[in-house]
């Protein structure tokens, strides 16, 4: 094992698939000698050359398009949108056209793209480049969401999310690109490793409530669980990892354990991540809840731009913390 | 009338290629009269976009195209997928919503596909798709330049519908839009970007005057669709769309720059469409006038004309078209109702 930037293992798991599979290669605006706007596709152009690290013009929806229409005809394309907050520029031909070839056409074809995209808030970049949109693809049948929050995860993600046959959006998180994690060495025993989508994952055990979080607030979640554990409540955490198709099951067995449910998400609370994950805890847990399912999320604003009224926008440990206490003191 | 001696094709197209070809624009026509008596009689349910009167474009396009070329197509499909080789049966199924249909009936008639022939298939989203044609383009060029170094290659043509072998070297693509697709943005990103990697690809507009009530010129600026090209620094030419020769001359020259490296062509084809926008309309935005005189330039009769097709020849194709319409809806009516799925094991591949 080592430590390795959240960015660098992406950047491996790129680089070992486009050596593994020729059909494998990265497009996207600004991606090849610059790296990326956050340097995360650095050094591939080096190894793996312009055709296979391909500079687009600024088109989001065409770039989208193209790898789409790549994907059917049996390449693997990469698609790297800068800020998440650009993909909106590309719905139509991620909504109507990834997520319904395969279904529509009677399941002729087959659409393997990956569509990475930094997501989140915390950087002071304003509106239009702070948002968590991932809900919006939630609700879309035929996509994959993945949203992984350490490193290991995030290598070992992004492989599988490269090897599925499907249109994969791929949630990446700008504060986590600079945090590091433990990566088994690429030619290390389980050096090949893959993580499964589909899969969340208990990175806390407890016993008195359970949190849910996904991606930047996983880290968040767990530092809550941490402060809380030394007041003597004790929390199973939920790293989601993969947002569509969610893994009620792992959700259902913490809560119906600890009999408490605390979701947070980084996106706006209003039908946003932490809505649906409400909805099926209540649905499939009911009978097992001790307390009301609660939420910690953004609230329902642009995300500002002064550091100040960023931070009292967006979740964190702290308010997760006054959450957890609240909801255990009522009840108890 | 095209006089027969003008077209060098003429010449090179044998009697037996030429009246094949002419059969598949008299299958697109007859197989879409025979839709909109059976969607006026709520035989089939939903609506549906009639390709009639546009024959001469898909028919030339893809007369120059073999199964390992690709096209896209638009919601006005049906032209374009008989054209490129799919089976009539299979797409009348399709629009009946039976199970035997290529997209199973969960796509209809906007959204059918037929892989085997190289067609990716109609697309509900107007100019939806440009950019899907351009990354089948990008895969072709990827692959090309994999596997020779160089982007060229051999091989042998397999439409059935077409007689001839076509030598080629590199595979290429089509995508069809109208006129009204043409003001999209996928146009211009997608014309930029083909430009940009010069991606082995055609862009086929047909300017069929309308889309649905809004007239060119209501909607568009610049003297022409194909003026455009130049902005992008590749060909482009406006085509009589009702002359299948016209067609075929224009697109030979096109597909041998996108087969031969030199990028990307945008061809407008002059053409109309003879029925209404979709099966509601009922052409109000427009004069019976104005059909009349797109009527006497018939793509079809003008290509009967220049081959000097007897009329007893014509009705024995005919019949044999029409015989070829009968069992296409004989089949869709006998094919089973499809199944209702368990929709999360069918959503993913
Ligand atoms: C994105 C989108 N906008 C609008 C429509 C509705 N619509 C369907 S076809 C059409 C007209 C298209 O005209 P044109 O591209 O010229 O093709 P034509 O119908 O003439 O073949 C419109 C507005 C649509 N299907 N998709």
């Amino acid at each position: 094992m080592r430590e390795i930037y959240y960015s660098w293992a992406l950047r491996e798991a790129m680089a070992e698939e486009m050596e593994r599979d020729p059909n494998v290669f990265v497009l996207g605006e600004d991606i090849a000698e610059y790296g990326g706007a956050f340097k995360v596709t650095q050094g591939l152009v080096e190894k793996f050359g312009r055709a296979r690290v391909r500079n687009t013009p600024i088109s989001e929806n065409t770039i989208c398009g193209v790898g789409v229409g790549a994907a059917i005809v049996g390449m693997r394309p990469i698609v790297d949108i800068m800020f998440q907050d650009f993909i909106t520029l590309a719905m139509d031909q991620i909504v109507n056209h990834a997520a319904k070839f395969h279904y529509m056409y009677g399941g002729q074809c087959r659409v393997p793209v990956v569509f990475r995209t930094p997501a989140g808030g915390g950087r002071c970049y304003g509106p239009t480049h702070s948002q968590s949109l991932e809900a919006w693809f939630m609700h879309v049948p035929g996509l994959k969401v993945v949203a992984p929050a350490t490193a290991y995860d995030a290598k070992g993600l992004l492989k599988s999310a490269i090897r599925d046959d499907n249109p994969v959006i791929f949630v990446e998180s700008k504060l986590l690109y600079g945090i590091k994690g433990q990566v088994p060495e690429p030619d290390a025993d389980g050096g090949d490793y893959t993580v499964p989508i589909g899969e969340a994952k208990v990175t806390r055990e407890g016993e008195h409530l359970t949190i849910i979080a996904y991606s930047r607030m996983t880290g968040e979640a767990e530092r809550a669980a941490d402060a809380l554990a030394q007041n003597g409540i004790t929390c199973d955490v939920v790293d989601l990892r993969t947002l569509a198709p969610l893994d009620a099951d792992t959700i259902a067995a913490s809560v119906e354990k600890t009999g408490r449910a605390l979701i947070v998400c980084e996106d706006c609370k209003t039908a946003g991540v932490s809505a649906e994950i409400m909805a099926r805890v209540t649905e499939e847990c009911f009978d097992f809840l001790q307390a009301p399912p609660r939420r910690v999320a953004a609230a329902d604003t642009p995300v500002p731009c002064a550091d100040t009224l960023e931070k009292a926008a967006l979740p964190d440990a702290q308010n997760i913390i006054d959450a957890a206490t609240a909801l255990i003191q009522q009840y108890s | 009338m095209h006089p027969a001696s003008s077209s060098p094709d003429s010449a090179t197209l044998s009697p037996q290629e030429l009246s094949i070809h002419l059969r598949t624009m008299l299958l697109i026509r007859r197989f879409e009269e025979r839709l909109d008596e059976l969607f006026a009689s709520g035989v089939i349910k939903g609506t549906s976009h009639l390709y009639a009167g546009q024959e001469a474009v898909a028919t030339g396009v893809c007369s120059l195209l073999s199964h390992d070329d690709y096209i896209t197509s638009t919601h006005r499909g049906h032209g374009h997928f008989l054209a490129k080789g799919g089976s009539a049966p299979a797409l009348m199924a399709e629009l009946f919503g039976k199970a035997t249909g290529p997209s199973k009936g969960r796509g209809g008639s906007q959204h059918v596909a037929d892989y085997a022939v190289g067609f990716l298939g109609s697309n509900g989203i107007t100019a939806g798709g440009l950019p899907i044609a351009t990354g089948a383009a990008l895969a072709v060029q990827m692959r090309q330049q994999r596997e020779t170094g160089n982007g060229k290659r051999e091989t042998g043509n397999t439409n059935p519908r077409l007689p001839t072998s076509i030598p080629q070297q590199t595979a290429c693509v089509a995508s069809f839009f109208g006129e009204g697709g043409a003001n999209q943005g996928t146009f211009h990103e997608s014309l930029n970007m083909a430009a940009v990697w010069k991606l082995p690809i055609l862009f086929i507009c047909e300017n069929n005057l309308y889309a649905m009530s809004t007239r060119l010129d209501e909607a568009s600026s610049g003297p022409t669709i194909a003026a455009r090209a130049a902005g992008y620094g590749i060909q482009g030419a406006v085509v009589d769309g009702t002359d299948f020769f016209a067609v075929r001359a224009a697109v030979e020259k096109a597909v041998e720059r996108a087969r031969c490296g030199d990028g990307p062509t945008l061809l407008e084809m002059h053409t109309y469409r003879y029925y209404g926008h979709s099966k509601s309309d009922k052409r109000e935005y427009r004069t019976r006038a104005e059909e009349d005189d797109w009527r006497t330039r018939d793509c079809i009769e003008k290509l009967c004309a220049a081959i000097g097709l007897e009329a007893a020849d014509f009705e024995a194709m005919d019949a044999e078209v029409m015989r070829e319409v009968d069992e296409a809806v004989a089949f869709a009516q006998s094919s089973a109702e499809p199944e209702v799925e368990d929709w999360e094991s069918v959503i993913y591949a």
